[in-house]
């Protein structure tokens, strides 16, 4: 652990809880930025302040600032909202974005393109609907993921409910977010002063922390991505409690061995009334040894990996509860990833899963995908669940209401997930250019020219129907979890990626390196190749990323040893 | 007269002894020449020490009688460049010249005046014609009850305007009007001289020098000339062989449009290099650019008339085939009045010719704003000749550019901001003759140019005064070149720039420049408004308001104003936002606070370059 705090951990510390100078910079007419220790603050609000990257070289020679804008992102627990939620958000989008909504890799809504001057009534927007911004991003606990699993209808609820308590749990206390975005007039110069966060510390977090629910056989959410993943536990179709397994996470720096993805792993097993304490001290101990000199090393996998592994882990979370940690109990993941089309959940009513390609709704002249999905929110009397591979469901549809459902997705091609081939239903790509200032590389723009090329090559191995995940990340963050994909490309420089292969269809398993650093015809060459060796040689019924491990194309790194259980 | 006599004058000047007998031992023996030289540097040197050409000094009655006073009204330097010269010839000619601007001469000096020419341009602010910024206080006084009976009094008007507007030659006709109506007796016909001053100036000069030797009879003896071929020393030593007519081709260095998408607006921020040409100007003066027009505009006049762009025209002595008339030496993208009526006429065209009289001014005005040549030609048909064309079309003169750069910083370059004027007619893209010239120009090529100076848009002398700079959209240009000086100069004063356009996002001129100047301190505040970002509209004028008591408390403190940009709306509504700032702040009516300001104005210190 580096002794030296990074610069971060002052301007946390010294900004009387996240409100810095943000207000004086958003009333600066001299830009559309805020000063960049602000940015910071700023995204435990949920918001990033971004630019233009396409114009930034044009802007520069016209003497003019980059094209700063600020991308705003959803808390929004278990990716649920309701139909008068999706029409008030559309239409914020249609006010104050610029690139429709998007749906991201953690079940919520992103905005992107709000000028400086639309912020405040963006997010003041978004509270007036009954949902916030609040830690959506930022050193904290954030947005609490959940299997939108629709099939087991009472489970789903009860581990609903528990995310939402969770999220209410550990949430930032701090008064700056009202102060910020919601109160009118002059905010009272000494109101931080009355403000704590018994749970973060003034400094709150050294980095990110994320939890998530998965609802077996379903891994949706890629629960082994959590840096604390909850797996529920059901037994005789109840909900007995909660697996516990932390230490996942996808980010890695380019070139820097010491960074790497990793799964989560088993460590216990807590009941429900146990969770909220559990996962309560699991961010103390992350506060407590989490590095705080150096955010390369700063999560949970590298404070378990460097401390002394998950037995270390154990105890020290143990030593901080009330109660004693169980054993995990048996459950089983069947696949990750959505399933598209219709299912009838307990009660009766019936869930329609959409595909989305990247979770971008966005009317443009060929497609009118937003529109359709509001006019479907307006006759919609149910909800609306966001998934973790960016797509839609809408849930909670009673059987004489999903005809006029379907028309208006056949109206506006929102029913590609009947016709796409397997690999375009299940793609998932990072937003990445122009707006994500860590990009080496397209992600989301490039998508659908990729999956053109590479359906010619599955057309020619009659892999067409083929379920094959493939993600795609602008740069090695990893955003669309394509460490644990079946295909990935992790983009190292403009035209250039990463191509690894091997993961598995239940996300738990990483795939590993095939080519480093190439280009689309060398990603094609060896694609074809290896369809056509998949074609040839799949066992009944096997994965492609299951082949791929099996016949040692690539040898998938190991996971932690399993922690023994007296 | 001999240096004797200059000296002995000299002696007779409100002068402390010992300086007046310095300038008498300093001008002994000098000859013609080198005493000009000398007037040139001594206004040079006052202009120096309060950014202003000396007031003139009283002068007892018996020297006003021989001698001649020619007074200028100049906004952009024209009426200036013409009243000198004609104050060079007039001195060469041996006649005792009195030169000063409007603003520098005491108004109780008139009625002593026995010869006096004067030279004004006419502005405008919307409908209203106003005179030159350095006039106002001379027509004033003109039109004043204070004015006195002037029946000893010669005089000529060369009235200076632009026939594009309305109202052409307003001012110059009011105060020859006025002078006759005091009693004064007109030497010769008012002249009116359009955009291309010189075909009128030149022959009126002549004519007024001609005059003026007869009125000052047989006193007057021809100075002696330095140099054998004839040439006189220019007033001002400093500028070089350039000039208006005789233009500098310079290079193109950087043509960058400095603003984003816009729904089509186009700035351009531009280079050219002057390397070579010695030319030196400062912050506040203009860089004259002559425009070449379009071939497709060209191509579209002579198919429309049905002309033949190789046949020969000669006009003022000059052949040059008719494409190259309409290309390099005629306005087609601005109409005059005379042109319509004379079109009119051809093509018996009564509705258009009603349009020509007194009462239909406003759609006149419509029809000038609005239509270029070709609009005109296509929607009013007549037939005219290669030859009549070229002499009823107005020559072409060339356009003004606020410098946008310090030799301080640039060295031997001048820089621009140029908006490019254009919009369709009939779904036609219709173009400013000059901006669409200079749109077009690629790194490398080159354009005509010339500096036009400007004395009365000048940083203060003194590098601790502070100055406030009020130049939305390209009226931001000069405070570039203001900017870069003071900082160049290590000035202490303050500066304070005051910017508006559109949108911030997309048409901040200069954005990063003065996000820069801020960090260094170049630039001690920056207060914009962006009329289109909200709701209700906000502009320059709304933010001097906001501030109004800082405003208020730089200007009590000695800070200099300038103003620069839209002379329809910008500056009046600029100058009413100041008149309540001064009179909310300085305890004073609305009234006091604007003869504060127009004190301001005379002085020197309120000094406006609008377009
Ligand atoms: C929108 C989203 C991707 C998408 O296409 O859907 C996204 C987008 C961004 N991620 Fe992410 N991340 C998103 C899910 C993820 C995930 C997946 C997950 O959590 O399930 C990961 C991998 C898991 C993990 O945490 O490692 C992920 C790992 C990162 C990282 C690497 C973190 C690390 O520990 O190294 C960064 C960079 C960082 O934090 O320094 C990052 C940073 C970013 C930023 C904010 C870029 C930045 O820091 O300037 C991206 C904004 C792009 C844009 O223009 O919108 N994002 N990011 C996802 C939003 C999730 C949400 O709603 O909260
Ligand atoms: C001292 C001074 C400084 C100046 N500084 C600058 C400067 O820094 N930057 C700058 O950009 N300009 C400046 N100008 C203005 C500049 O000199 C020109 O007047 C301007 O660029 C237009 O020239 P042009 O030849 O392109 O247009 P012109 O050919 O002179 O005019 C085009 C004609 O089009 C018509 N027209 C224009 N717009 C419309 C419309 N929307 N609809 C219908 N008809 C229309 C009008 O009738 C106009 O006469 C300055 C002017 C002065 C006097
Ligand atoms: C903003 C502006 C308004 C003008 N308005 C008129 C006008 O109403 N009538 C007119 O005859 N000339 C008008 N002119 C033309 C000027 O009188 C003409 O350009 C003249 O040559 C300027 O002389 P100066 O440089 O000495 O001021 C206007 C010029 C400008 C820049
Ligand atoms: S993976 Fe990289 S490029 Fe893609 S959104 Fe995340 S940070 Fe940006």
């Amino acid at each position: 652990m580096t002794d030296k705090l990074s610069a971060l951990e002052h301007i946390k510390a010294d900004s009387r809880y996240l409100r810095g100078t943000i207000a004086e910079g958003l009333a600066d007419p001299l830009t559309g930025a805020i000063s960049d220790p602000d940015t910071k603050l700023l995204k435990f609000h949920g918001s990033y302040m971004q630019d233009n990257r396409d114009i930034r070289d044009e802007r520069r020679k016209q003497k003019l600032e980059p094209d700063y804008q600020f991308m705003v992102r959803l808390r929004l627990p278990g990716g649920v909202l309701t139909a008068p939620q999706w029409l008030a958000m559309d239409e914020l989008a249609e006010r104050y974005a610029e690139r429709g909504l998007r749906i991201t890799t953690r079940q919520t809504f992103q905005f992107h393109g709000i000028r400086k001057e639309h912020l405040r009534d963006m997010i003041h927007g978004i509270n007036d609907c009954g949902l916030s911004t609040r830690a959506a991003c930022g050193d904290d606990t954030r947005n609490v993921i959940t299997s939108v699993n629709p099939e087991i209808s009472s489970v789903y609820d009860e581990v609903f409910g528990w995310a939402l308590k969770l999220k209410d749990h550990v949430a930032t206390q701090t008064s700056a977010y009202e102060e910020l975005w919601l109160n009118d007039g002059p905010a009272d110069p000494d109101a931080w002063k009355k403000d704590a966060e018994p749970l973060y510390g003034k400094a709150y977090l050294n980095r990110k922390y994320k939890f998530g629910f998965a609802i077996p056989p379903n891994n949706d959410i890629d629960v082994f991505n959590q840096d604390f993943g909850l797996i529920a536990i059901i037994e005789d179709g109840k909900l007995a409690g909660f697996n516990i397994a932390p230490g996942g996470s996808m980010g890695t720096t380019a070139g820097d061995p010491s960074t790497y993805p990793s799964l989560g792993d088993l460590i216990g097993f807590v009941t429900p009334d146990q969770l909220l304490e559990t996962c309560w001290q699991s961010i103390v101990v992350q506060g407590t040894f989490g590095d705080r000199g150096d955010r390369k090393h700063a999560r949970l996998k590298y404070t378990i990996d460097r401390n002394g592994g998950l037995p270390w882990y154990r105890d020290q979370l143990q030593s901080r509860l009330s109660f004693k940690l169980a054993p995990p109990r048996p459950y089983h993941f069947t696949h990750n990833g959505d399933r598209f089309g219709w299912v009838q959940g307990e009660h009766g009513k019936w869930h329609l899963t959409l595909s989305i390609q990247s979770g971008r709704l966005l009317d443009d002249a060929t497609q009118k995908r937003r529109t359709g999905m509001r006019e479907i929110a307006r006759i919609h009397k149910g909800n609306f669940r966001l998934t973790c591979d960016q797509n839609v469901v809408i849930a909670g549809v009673d059987e004489a209401d999903k005809a006029a459902i379907d028309a208006l997705a056949a109206q506006y091609q929102l029913d590609e997930y009947k016709t796409a081939s397997g690999i375009r239903k299940h793609a998932i790509s990072c937003v990445a250019l122009p707006t994500c200032g860590l990009a080496m590389a397209e992600s989301e723009r490039y998508l659908p020219t990729i999956l053109t090329k590479m359906e010619v090559l599955l057309a020619k191995y009659d892999l067409l129907q083929e379920d094959i995940h493939f993600r795609m990340s602008g740069c090695p963050n990893g955003c669309s979890r394509p460490y644990i994909s079946e295909i990935a490309l992790v983009g190292r420089a403009i035209g250039r990626y990463d191509l690894r292969l091997g993961g598995d269809h239940a996300g738990e398993r990483l795939n590993a390196v095939y080519l480093e650093n190439t280009d689309e015809e060398h990603i094609l060459t060896a694609l074809d190749e290896l369809f056509g060796r998949f074609a040839a040689e799949r066992e009944p019924g096997e994965h492609f990323g299951d082949f791929i491990a099996r016949v040692g194309v690539v040898v998938p790194p190991a996971r932690r040893p399993a922690l023994e259980y007296a | 007269m001999s240096t004797q006599a200059v000296a002995n004058q000299l002696a007779a000047l409100p002068l402390p002894p010992a300086k007046a007998r310095l300038a008498a031992e300093l001008v002994q023996g000098l000859d013609g020449a080198s005493l000009t030289w000398l007037s040139g540097y001594m206004a040079g040197a006052a202009a120096q020490l309060h950014g202003l050409p000396a007031a003139v000094p009283a002068v007892p009655a018996n020297q006003t009688d021989t001698r001649l006073t020619i007074l200028y009204g100049s906004q952009t330097g024209n009426a200036k460049r013409v009243a000198e010269g004609l104050a060079e010839q007039a001195r060469t000619a041996g006649l005792t010249v009195n030169l000063a601007r409007a603003d520098a001469y005491r108004t109780s000096e008139l009625k002593k005046e026995r010869l006096l020419y004067v030279v004004i341009s006419t502005h405008s602010v919307g409908d209203a014609i106003e005179p030159p910024d350095d006039s106002r206080g001379l027509i004033e006084f003109l039109t004043s009850k204070r004015a006195p009976k002037l029946p000893e009094l010669r005089y000529a008007v060369l009235a200076l305007g632009d026939t594009s507007y309305p109202d052409f030659c307003g001012i110059g006709r009011q105060v020859d009007e006025r002078l006759q109506a005091l009693g004064a007796t007109r030497l010769f016909a008012r002249g009116e001289a359009d955009a291309d001053v010189d075909s009128v100036a030149k022959p009126w000069t002549e004519q007024a020098l001609a005059k003026a030797r007869e009125t000052a009879g047989a006193t007057a003896q021809p100075v002696a000339r330095t140099s054998s071929d004839g040439v006189v020393t220019p007033l001002h030593p400093a500028s070089s062989a350039w000039s208006r007519q005789r233009p500098f081709t310079a290079e193109v260095l950087v043509n960058q449009r400095i603003v984003a998408d816009n729904h089509g607006k186009d700035v351009r921020h531009i280079e050219l290099s002057l390397e070579g040409s010695g030319i030196t100007y400062q912050p506040g003066d203009a860089l004259g650019v002559w425009p070449r027009q379009a071939d497709a505009l060209v191509n579209a006049v002579l198919e429309t008339l049905k002309l033949d762009g190789d046949s020969k025209v000669e006009h003022d002595g000059e052949t040059r085939n008719l494409r190259e008339w309409l290309t390099a030496h005629r306005e087609l993208t601005a109409l005059t009045k005379p042109f319509i009526a004379a079109h009119a006429e051809r093509g018996n065209h009564a509705d258009l010719a009603a349009l020509t009289q007194p009462e239909a001014r406003e759609q006149l005005a419509e029809l000038l704003g609005t239509y270029q040549l070709l609009d005109l030609v296509r929607q009013w048909p007549a037939t005219w000749t290669a030859q009549e064309l070229v002499s009823a079309l107005r020559p072409l003169a060339p356009r003004m550019y606020s410098i946008a750069s310090s030799q301080a910083q640039v060295g031997e370059e001048v820089h621009l901001t140029v908006a490019y004027v254009h919009y369709t007619h009939d779904d036609e893209e219709r173009w400013g003759a000059a901006t669409h010239y200079l749109l077009n120009l690629a790194e490398g090529d080159t354009a005509r140019v010339f500096i036009d100076t400007n004395d009365r848009f000048r940083l203060p002398a003194d590098p601790a005064r502070d100055v406030i700079m009020i130049g939305p959209g390209t009226g931001v240009a000069p405070f570039r070149a203001f900017v870069q000086q003071r900082q160049e100069d290590g000035a202490t004063g303050r500066q304070w720039l005051f910017f508006g356009n559109q949108h911030r996002r997309t048409d901040f001129l200069y954005q990063l420049e003065w996000q820069q100047a801020l960090r260094d301190d170049a630039l001690t505040r920056l207060s914009v408004a962006f009329s289109r970002d909200q709701e209700h509209k906000i502009y320059v004028q709304d933010r001097l308001r906001e501030a109004g008591r800082e405003v208020w408390q730089w200007l009590d403190g000695g800070a200099q104003l300038y103003i620069c940009g839209d002379a329809d709306h910008m500056a009046p509504d600029v100058h009413a936002a100041l008149v309540d700032i001064v009179a909310e702040h300085g305890g004073k009516s609305a009234d006091e606070a604007d003869a504060w300001l127009r004190q301001l104005m005379a002085e020197g210190r309120y000094a406006r370059d609008v377009y």
